[in-house]
């Protein structure tokens, strides 16, 4: 039988790598922009335009023109689509609706606007803090309560706290991955971490948990089955009789989200590609991260004060 | 075996009522079974869509008062005069919400044409007041455009300060504190009658000034009562026409007029049709400011819509496929479950109802992809059954069995973030999460339902149709 948990070495390190990066991005983004995120105007306030003309010829300095008459000196301009669309992308720190409307009514005097291709958001930093906070309050809540489900859903397993604290670290590896791809795109290709950021995030956490309930349901069940095998060996039969429930679950997640980011609208495809890299770690991460470090710390490999060197080894 | 023919009998039915419901065109649902013309039974299945689908416009108010000098009752009234204005805008199913914990009002326009105007017409207070000008003579015109302060104004304060108990002292800011008063008697300004005196307003061609435009208002009992007596005692003196503290203009008083009048102030057609509307809509007891707009043109909106059900369709048809090829019969029973699945799912949307957005949608479609996770464990779990050598209805009974503790726990771990995602959708700033939570919440839910019961007697079927068959081996998987 092929053994996975021997290598567990090498996906600790590997997780580790790529975690250390992630955190890397993040302080670079912290340092250089203020946040690790490129945070949108659903947390900080402002204004986005997505506008279309319909004739003629506009320049980036232009549009810029345009706000800066009503202040804002530092508007990210983005065309959209080919250049023949006349499709710009425009966000604003400017928060007053009012002035939104003078903004609009200013584009349109350089080249006529399509108002049935225009969408605008504005947003008061009131309304940025507000959301800040439930964000905030609702991250925290999530946290307690997973941690408190996975305590629930195997409290007739001995020692079911230890499953409850690798399932979090899973949960929390995919987290930080997820939220390091966001810091990265944010650098890279000026993607901002919105509203929707935050559901995937916690979507994720949703899906990673599932999937480490199923893997360690499986170990649970089959401890009895196989009580002569060492403990990684049973594990790792575990393991590898899931890993065709893990195949076909990513697929069909994987072929509804492919169908989204080909083929859905512009507006949400950040939030697919988010919540896709997630389902990835998450699988990724029941499999060589929660369950071989269940094993290490069975095996006694992990030490903290009052830990004890037992696990089921035959 | 009967067991699961009952099962199917009552799984037909469901989808069939749900089938009905979830048709594009097929109406509203009424039952009239004794065909006396009184339908027992009315649904109403209309998919509400978002306003990033149809295109529109959400704007979100907020009370421009300190939260002690304003009631419930006071936001609420305010409210409803908003809603008479989006009335008279003509814009149909609108929505108008209060969020009296914020002092907040959310109004929803769907298609609406001009946003901008649509956005003025709502948040002006519209406090119409007439003014006591006797004695001002020729000084009248220096109060032209200008911040005046009136007896009105103070009134209105000193009842929002009252109707609640514990106003902090002090606090309260006055209507405008670089508001002129009376020069003669250096106090307020008398408010003779306010815009609640009028009966009707419209706007009118100025027939005197070329190009202007002016509003005709009658008055109504109280009004007149009021205004019939002043205007006989101040012939020839001047008064003040004044909107939301500010003197639109300050006519001489030719005549008594006790039911109705003009009201001129170099007004364009378009603000004289606002300004007679918002007076026949009556003046918002509370001053509102705009604290965030979002607004989608109706051919995006479109756009998505037909983009999203693309995608879906494409996305559903890729897993049918998938299931059928690599889990063959058990893949049609999945499949065969999935769209029972989407079925129930989209009429639920219409009798709950949610209101479809781009995230809902995407909260459902990928609900859609992990409903056949539920199957896929039950279908390892019998490929290991009958590889140990059991019988296939027993391997099936105990495939399901064994699946369920994990379908049941690692759902359940989902539907607890989409709660919290639901609930933290409640703040006004992220209600866009809301509608991806209800539906994936409610996909997950429903999944417990079809990922084992219907896939479960739609197995058990097949496998008893096919249990004489040779080939039978052929099509279950992992034999």
């Amino acid at each position: 039988m092929y053994s996975l948990i021997q290598k567990r070495r090498f996906f600790f390190l590997s997780s580790a790598t790529v975690l250390g990066a992630g955190i890397l991005i993040m302080l670079f983004s912290t340092l250089t922009t203020g946040s690790p995120f490129r945070l949108s105007i659903d947390f900080v306030g402002g204004s986005i335009y997505e506008i279309a003309f319909t004739e003629g010829e506009t320049s980036e300095a232009d549009l810029r023109d345009v706000f800066a008459a009503f202040g804002d000196e530092h508007v990210i301009v983005q065309q959209l689509g080919d250049a023949s669309e006349r499709r710009w992308s425009l966000r604003s720190t400017i928060q007053r609706a009012a002035v939104s409307d003078e903004i609009i009514a200013g584009l349109d005097r350089l080249a006529p606007l399509d108002m049935d291709l225009l969408r605008t958001e504005s947003v008061s930093a009131t309304i940025g803090r507000e959301v800040t906070q439930a964000a905030v309050v609702a991250v925290l809540v999530a946290t307690l309560v997973v941690i408190a489900f996975i305590v629930l859903a195997f409290r007739q397993v001995p020692r079911a706290l230890r499953y409850g604290v690798c399932a979090v670290v899973a949960m929390l590896h995919d987290v930080l991955i997820v939220a390091s791809v966001m810091s990265l795109t944010g650098l890279l290709l000026g993607w901002e971490a919105d509203a929707l950021f935050l559901t995937a995030l916690l979507t994720i956490v949703g899906f990673s948990i599932q999937d480490t309930i199923v893997l360690f349901d499986r170990i649970r069940e089959n401890v009895p089955k196989y009580l002569g095998e060492p403990w990684e060996t049973i594990v790792n039969r575990s393991i590898l009789e899931s890993i065709h429930r893990s195949l076909g679950t990513q697929l069909n997640a994987f072929f509804i989200m492919a169908a989204i980011l080909l083929f859905g609208g512009e507006t949400i495809r950040h939030f697919i590609f988010i919540l896709f890299v997630g389902l990835l770690s998450g699988t990724y991460s029941s499999i060589f991260t929660a369950v071989p470090l269940l094993v290490a710390w069975e095996k006694g490999e992990l030490t903290f004060p009052g830990n004890r060197t037992a696990g089921a080894e035959g | 075996m009967s067991p699961h023919f009952r099962w199917l009998l009552i799984i037909v039915l469901i989808a069939a009522f749900a089938l009905r419901v979830s048709l594009p065109d097929g109406g509203d649902l009424v039952i009239d079974s004794n065909g006396d013309g009184v339908p027992e039974i009315a649904l109403s299945v209309e998919q509400p869509l978002g306003l990033d689908l149809v295109g529109g416009l959400r704007v979100l108010l907020r009370a421009d008062l300190p939260p002690e000098q304003f009631s419930a009752e006071d936001l609420g009234q305010t409210a409803n005069n908003v809603a008479r204005r989006i009335d008279a805008l003509g814009v149909s199913e609108a929505t108008i919400q209060v969020l009296p914990g914020s002092g907040r009002i959310l109004v929803e326009l769907p298609g609406v044409s001009d946003p901008e105007q649509a956005v003025r017409t709502i948040q002006q207070t519209a406090l119409l007041e007439f003014v006591d000008f006797n004695g001002l003579g020729a000084q009248t015109q220096d109060f032209a455009g200008q911040r005046i302060l009136t007896t009105a104004q103070l009134e209105i304060q000193e009842q929002r300060t009252q109707s609640l108990s514990d106003a902090a002292e002090g606090e309260s800011e006055g209507p405008a504190q670089d508001a002129l008063v009376n020069p003669l008697t250096r106090q307020p300004f008398t408010t003779v009658m306010t815009g609640a005196g009028l009966q009707a307003a419209v706007a009118g061609f100025d027939q005197m000034s070329a190009g202007n435009w002016l509003i005709q208002f009658e008055l109504n009992e109280e009004g007149g009562a009021v205004f019939g007596p002043f205007t006989a005692n101040s012939i020839g003196q001047p008064m003040a026409i004044v909107l939301d503290g500010v003197v639109l203009s300050a006519p001489i008083i030719q005549a008594e007029l006790t039911s109705g009048g003009v009201i001129t102030g170099d007004f364009s057609e378009e603000e004289a049709r606002t300004l007679a509307l918002q007076l026949r809509s009556g003046a918002l007891p509370i001053p509102l400011s705009v604290e965030s707009t979002a607004q989608v043109g109706a051919t995006l909106g479109q756009e998505s819509v037909s983009l999203s059900i693309r995608a879906g369709i494409i996305g559903v048809v890729t897993v049918l496929v998938f299931m059928l090829v690599y889990y063959r019969l058990p893949g049609l029973a999945a499949d065969l479950a999935l769209l029972v699945f989407i079925i129930i799912n989209l009429a639920l949307f219409r009798l709950i109802p949610v209101t479809l957005t781009l995230p809902a949608i995407t909260g459902f479609l990928i609900g859609i992809g992990t409903a056949v996770d539920g199957n896929i464990l039950i279908f390892e779990r019998i490929k290991e059954e009958l590889r140990v050598g059991k019988g296939v209805d027993e391997a099936l009974n105990a495939g399901f069995d064994r699946a369920w503790t994990s379908i049941r726990d690692s759902n359940v771990s989902t539907i607890i973030i989409c709660i919290i995602l639901f609930l933290f959708g409640q703040t006004p700033g992220a209600s866009i999460v809301s509608g991806f939570a209800v539906t994936l919440g409610l996909g997950l839910v429903l999944n417990l339902f079809t990922a084992v019961l219907v896939t479960r007697t739609f197995l058990h079927l097949f496998v008893a149709l096919l249990r004489n068959s040779p080939r039978q081996s052929r099509w279950l998987p992992g034999v």
